[in-house]
């Protein structure tokens, strides 16, 4: 029994051996190298959520791909997520950016915030490599002459245009109830930037600037803040801050119970299906101007459906990422190759229509998409709906809110 | 400006104050007995919010019922992880300790990251939105609460550390280590005891948190740095002066945002670091060396 079980796995080893020599080399030639997507984002530090949703969306879509047979013009090559952790912060994300340039990564996806976009992006042109922005508004991002860097989603500066349209129609159909505002915003690049182009716009459509507050990232109290805002007596608070501050803040607005006409964020990091759930008393009425996919396309709805069946949330960074990865994947079905000035080309003339946001099909001018566009968003007890524009709303606003009084 | 609003930023300042005050208790506990600083503090805290958190949204257990559960759990946290942890890794080194609960709190944040992910929770009850009129001003019943707490709290730590035999030993170990060692203290159980009280405090911190803050992986960063600076202004291993300090660093930043905005009004809290450490190392209560 003995010799035998030894020949068998003599023999068994040598089929491995003969297998190894001959068979592999046959499979390695088959198995096309996977093209290296870098996934950066902050998956921990203060922007760990939105990191991590960021990250679950990019993989999704790079998994999809993959179980749909990979890149069809190349021979079926598969996609693979290098990931990334910018730890919140921007120096780490351009470490990281070297760190994946260096394990041969083709592509960037990223990067959430605009402040680790900014130097991360001007890293990755160093070496050229396609750089899409999945979530960072900042128009500084798709300004500074970078031929690698694209963005699907919008920037800071349409958002604000669109939220000033949106703003300025659902005004005029309460009959011009709102007359000014009070702007609150954090004090980093997204929220400084955001803030400047809110300021300078509200004039334009006949609302008056009552005071522009700031604020830090973490902020632990906003009892004074929201003293200030009361003693304003402002019609609209408008604030632009991430997800903890925002909601704090709202939180503290609903408890100093301070009448408004409406609670308005354009790109609210904490608005969201969380909030809606979590603090429903607090989150209704609340309005946004932000990313959102399109309620009527079927694929948006067939999406959110498998994130929360997996227990998470169909946030704005999910789709975002997902659709930012999808993208990039259409340059490289049109490139036909990873090479990476080919793949830059066939994004430079993207007309990519295959995703569910609601904007038309792709056309990026200096990296950015000018078809992208943001979407008002209303909070309810249990929902978030699209409310403006009317093409894609699947409610009317409630504007002005019920006064507390 | 409008009295009333300073009227209300100086209530907003001492409700602040009381969680900041709250916060700092264990640590200065924790220094005044073992001269060590607790880098663990924050992410310990975290780590009982998420406890409070997860009693209420499993077990339906109210934030304040947690207290029963919270603090003797902390306690036994506290008592064990010095035991068998701080207390076995340091050989007896302060400077070992510090890197032993520096590393604590980097395992706990990413052990916390694995398992609870980046989201941040926040609670709501029937109680969480309820609003006080407090003089010039409407005050969230929960800050009311936790104001009170924190005064009790310190008050009953006061007692413990002065009237029980547990106090004494505390207080002989922190004084004169090895005059406690010849009377027959055991002192690496009052380590413990000491480690496991302050952590206990963060048991009760963490509850009266709750229903008030958010819990994220960083929350005890939003924290930590301000509950250092009570403890330093204060005097640490000050009951008195974490109460005084935790004041007082609530009125400025309060004072700091009001008139400074709230960006640029957070630096009063480091101005009052670094004046202290410059002028008064000692704190306000702390005993001179």
């Amino acid at each position: 029994m003995t010799t035998n079980a030894k020949l068998t796995r003599r023999l068994i080893l040598q089929a491995g051996a003969a297998s190894a020599a001959l068979g592999a080399p046959g499979l390695l030639l088959a198995q096309p190298k996977p093209v290296r997507i870098g996934l950066l984002h902050p998956v921990s530090g203060a922007l760990s959520y939105s990191g991590a949703q960021s990250r679950m969306g990019a993989m999704m879509a790079i998994d999809e791909i993959n179980a749909a047979g990979g890149i069809k013009s190349m021979g079926g090559t598969k996609l693979e997520g290098v990931l990334g952790d910018s730890q919140s912060r921007p120096e780490v994300g351009v470490s990281e950016v070297e760190r994946m340039h260096q394990e041969g990564v083709s592509a960037y996806v990223g990067c959430f915030a605009s402040a680790i976009a900014l130097p991360a992006t001007q890293a990755a042109a160093k070496y050229n490599t396609p750089f899409m922005i999945d979530v960072g508004v900042s128009d500084a991002i798709v300004s500074r002459g970078l031929k690698n860097v694209f963005r699907l989603a919008p920037g800071n500066g349409k958002c604000v245009d669109d939220a000033f349209a949106g703003l300025a129609e659902v005004n005029k159909a309460a009959s011009g109830i709102a007359k000014s505002a009070v702007i609150v915003h954090e004090d980093s690049e997204f929220g400084t930037s955001t803030s400047k182009m809110l300021a300078g716009k509200l004039s334009a459509i006949g609302l008056e600037v009552k005071e522009v507050l700031k604020h830090a990232t973490p902020t632990r109290d906003f009892s004074n803040l929201v003293l200030r805002i009361k003693s304003l007596k402002p019609d609209l608070v408008i604030m632009s801050n991430y997800q903890n501050e925002y909601v704090l803040l709202a939180r503290t607005l609903h408890q100093q119970k301070v009448d408004l006409a409406g609670m308005f964020t354009v790109l609210g990091g904490g608005f969201n299906y969380k909030f809606v759930k979590e603090l429903p008393e607090v989150a209704q009425f609340t309005m946004d101007f932000n990313h959102w996919y399109s309620p009527r396309n079927p694929k948006s709805l067939d999406m959110r459906k498998r994130v929360e069946a997996k227990g998470d949330l169909f946030t704005f960074e999910v789709y975002c990422a997902y659709n930012a990865v999808k993208c990039y994947v259409d340059g490289l079905e049109r490139a036909k190759t990873q090479d990476k000035e080919k793949v830059i080309a066939a994004l430079e003339v993207s007309t990519w229509a295959d995703h569910f946001m609601p904007y038309g099909p792709t056309k990026f001018v200096n990296g950015q998409n000018t078809g992208g566009r943001a979407v008002l968003l209303q909070a309810s007890k249990t929902d978030i709906d699209v409310v403006w524009p009317n093409e894609f709303a699947a409610v009317k606003p409630v504007f002005p809110r019920p006064k507390f009084s | 400006m409008d009295l009333s609003i300073i009227g209300a930023a100086t209530i907003n300042g001492l409700l602040m104050g009381g969680i900041y005050t709250l916060v700092a208790s264990g640590l200065t506990l924790i220094y005044g007995v073992l001269h060590i600083i607790n880098f663990a503090h924050g992410s310990l805290l975290m780590l009982a919010m998420f406890g409070v958190y997860y009693l209420l949204m499993k077990l339906g257990i109210d934030p304040y019922l947690s207290l029963i559960i919270m603090v003797p759990a902390m306690y036994v946290l506290g008592f064990y992880l010095y035991r068998f942890l701080i207390g076995k890794l340091s050989s007896g080194k302060d400077e070992n300790i510090l890197l032993i609960t520096l590393g604590l709190s980097i395992l706990i944040e990413n052990l916390a990251l694995m398992f609870f992910k980046g989201d941040s929770r926040t609670i709501s009850l029937s109680y969480t939105d309820k609003m006080i009129e407090v003089g010039p001003s409407l005050v969230a019943l929960p800050k009311l609460i936790s104001f009170a707490a924190a005064m009790v709290l310190c008050a009953l730590l006061g007692l413990l550390i002065t009237r029980t035999d547990t106090g004494k030993a505390i207080r002989a170990v922190a004084k004169e280590r090895m005059g406690a060692r010849l009377v027959g203290i055991d002192v690496e159980r009052v380590f413990a005891i000491s480690f496991g009280i302050g952590l206990a405090t963060l048991g009760a911190a963490a509850c009266l948190l709750m229903p008030i803050f958010y819990v994220s992986p960083t929350t005890g960063h939003v924290f930590v740095m301000v509950a250092f600076t009570v403890v330093v202004l204060g005097g640490m291993g000050s009951f008195m002066g974490a109460v005084i300090g935790g004041l007082i660093v609530g009125l400025t930043e309060s004072f700091g945002g009001l008139f400074l905005g709230e960006s640029l009004g957070q630096i009063g809290i480091s101005l009052i670091f670094i004046l202290i450490l410059l002028f008064r190392p000692s704190g306000l209560f702390g005993a001179k060396q």
